[in-house]
């Protein structure tokens, strides 16, 4: 029998996930702006609104009044295909990551993830890498030399670097035994040496910097944008789009770093865990508990997992005014001679130290 | 088990929702003024050269190959990695070897130039410093081709 209520709940749940993702891309477009100017003394937009903060929506009117062109030569049908096949899954992939813990309400346990899948991790890579046919196809159907060049260093760099990150995420599953993305959250709130919080980063360093490198390769980010190099290749695959199929290209590589954030987070720093936090309230070891309200813990977690989130989000604009691009040869060979053998290292280290009881 | 994966479809199903209207929308708001100049292919200003699907390096492929081999190979470590510690040192060992076999062809791959973008740069530079020479000095001696 079907339990209404509880469809209700997780479609209400998924509508307004997805408006906030929305949300957050647009203000990060501004938070984009708003920090690089910050980071080269300009002012960046300010006028549209207080601040500037209306600007995202004055974008999103633009694009949707601007002129849609398709280039003569193209492949229709695979040129509107294109940016669908790249929002939908860069959307879909925030599915499984829990943005908090067990809310209790009314006699009735909701957990505050979409879907807690069995597979987790797995769902991940198998829908991030489905973005992939979106760039490609895009590249490949505007008939455009620029837009092929780009499509093909982005296949090129997203599977090179997809071993590196699959070899990084198998040594966090060898800590900590599951793919549910909840547990690995759940299980990182357990302590060592009963007071040291057992976070990714502590156990697996050197996953997490191979990790971290891949996402940014992943995601398309500066240092390894070439794929939209627009000092060589003008805009790399989007070259030929423009209005609302532009803005779709834009908005799934600004959904892929939220996703990509909220899974650094969730693997490496904890997820929604707060130190010593559990279901009653603070439990500080040799100190004792303080006593909170189950939805007050509740509100916590999933403010601290918003904090981390923004705190990556804003790394990668960090990093995008910190370091100059990669050539396209030393993108490989970081790729294949650096990240291949560190993630292999990796996995033998921590292997070695979980049968010796270390971690 | 299932309300998960239709929480998934769920979820699908909202973010389809989202394109239609919004291409649907964006269909009915904007101007439509097609012409040909408007509609040829960006070239940096200029007409086209040719078509945009040109031939490419044969890199990209040779990638793809390999790139097919390792994640096989992770596909074999993600269900080892999640019984690694119910079953202990044999499954470490175990994999040890497994790790072994797969860098001996990672050596080899390596070794046979197929990671580097640019094969024989070495080679490449000799070339090139053979060609400045015989630029720099014309017929000084008759008889010597390069």
């Amino acid at each position: 029998m079907v339990d209404y209520i509880t469809v209700a709940i997780y479609t209400v749940m998924s509508v307004v996930v997805f408006v906030l993702i929305l949300t957050t891309v647009a203000f990060l477009t501004l938070a984009e702006r708003r920090i690089s100017a910050f980071m080269q003394d300009r002012l960046g937009p300010n006028r549209v609104g207080p601040w500037g903060l209306f600007q995202p929506v004055a974008d999103g009117i633009k694009f949707i009044m601007k002129e849609d062109i398709t280039p003569l030569e193209a492949n229709k049908l695979l040129y509107t295909l294109a940016p669908i096949l790249t929002i939908i899954p860069a959307m879909l992939t925030f599915a499984v990551v829990p943005f908090g813990h067990d809310l209790f309400l009314h006699g009735r346990v909701i957990n505050l993830q979409i879907a807690n899948l069995n597979v987790g991790i797995l769902y991940v890579f198998a829908i991030a890498s489905m973005g992939i046919f979106g760039i490609i196809i895009g590249g490949w159907a505007s008939n455009n030399k620029y837009s092929l060049l780009g499509g093909l260093r982005s296949a090129s760099q997203f599977i090179s670097y997809e071993i590196s990150m699959g070899l990084a995420v198998i040594g966090i599953l060898m800590v900590y035994g599951s793919l549910k993305l909840n547990d690995i959250a759940l299980y990182q709130g357990s302590l060592w040496f009963n007071t040291i919080p057992k976070w990714g980063i502590l156990v697996q360093p050197l996953g997490f910097i191979i990790f971290l490198v891949s996402v940014f390769a992943e995601t398309n980010r500066v240092p390894f944008d070439l794929p939209e190099a627009e000092s060589e290749l003008v805009g790399g695959y989007h070259t030929e789009y423009s209005s609302m199929k532009f803005a779709f290209f834009f908005m799934g590589e600004y959904a892929n770093m939220i996703t990509a954030s909220a899974l650094i987070a969730t693997l490496y720093f904890g997820g929604w865990q707060v130190p010593y936090l559990h279901n009653i309230g603070f439990i500080i070891p040799k100190f004792g508990i303080v006593h909170m309200q189950q939805w007050l813990v509740a509100i916590i977690e999933v403010l601290s997992f918003v904090i981390k989130v923004g705190f990556f989000l804003f790394f990668f604009l960090w990093v995008r005014w910190t370091l100059p691009r990669f050539r396209f040869d030393q993108l490989t060979a970081l790729g294949w001679k650096v990240l291949i053998p560190l993630g292999i290292l990796n996995i033998v280290i921590t292997g070695a130290l979980i049968m010796l009881r270390i971690i | 088990m299932m309300i998960d994966f239709s929480s998934v479809f769920m979820f699908l199903a909202v973010g389809v929702i989202f394109v239609a209207v919004t291409m649907l929308l964006a269909r009915l708001i904007r101007p439509a003024d097609p012409n040909v100049v408007k509609m040829s292919n960006y070239e940096c200003g200029e007409d086209p050269i040719g078509s945009g699907w040109f031939t490419f390096n044969v890199r990209f492929y040779i990638i793809a190959l390999i790139f097919v081999i390792f994640d096989v190979e992770a596909v074999f470590l993600f269900p080892w990695a999640l019984v690694f510690k119910s079953i202990g040192w044999i499954a470490f060992w175990d994999m040890l070897v497994f790790i072994v076999i797969l860098l001996v062809g990672f050596a080899y791959v390596w070794n046979m130039g197929d990671l580097d973008w640019i094969k024989d740069l070495d080679n490449l530079k000799e070339n090139e410093e053979d060609t400045v020479i015989s630029g720099t000095m014309p017929n000084t001696t008759s008889g010597q081709v390069h």
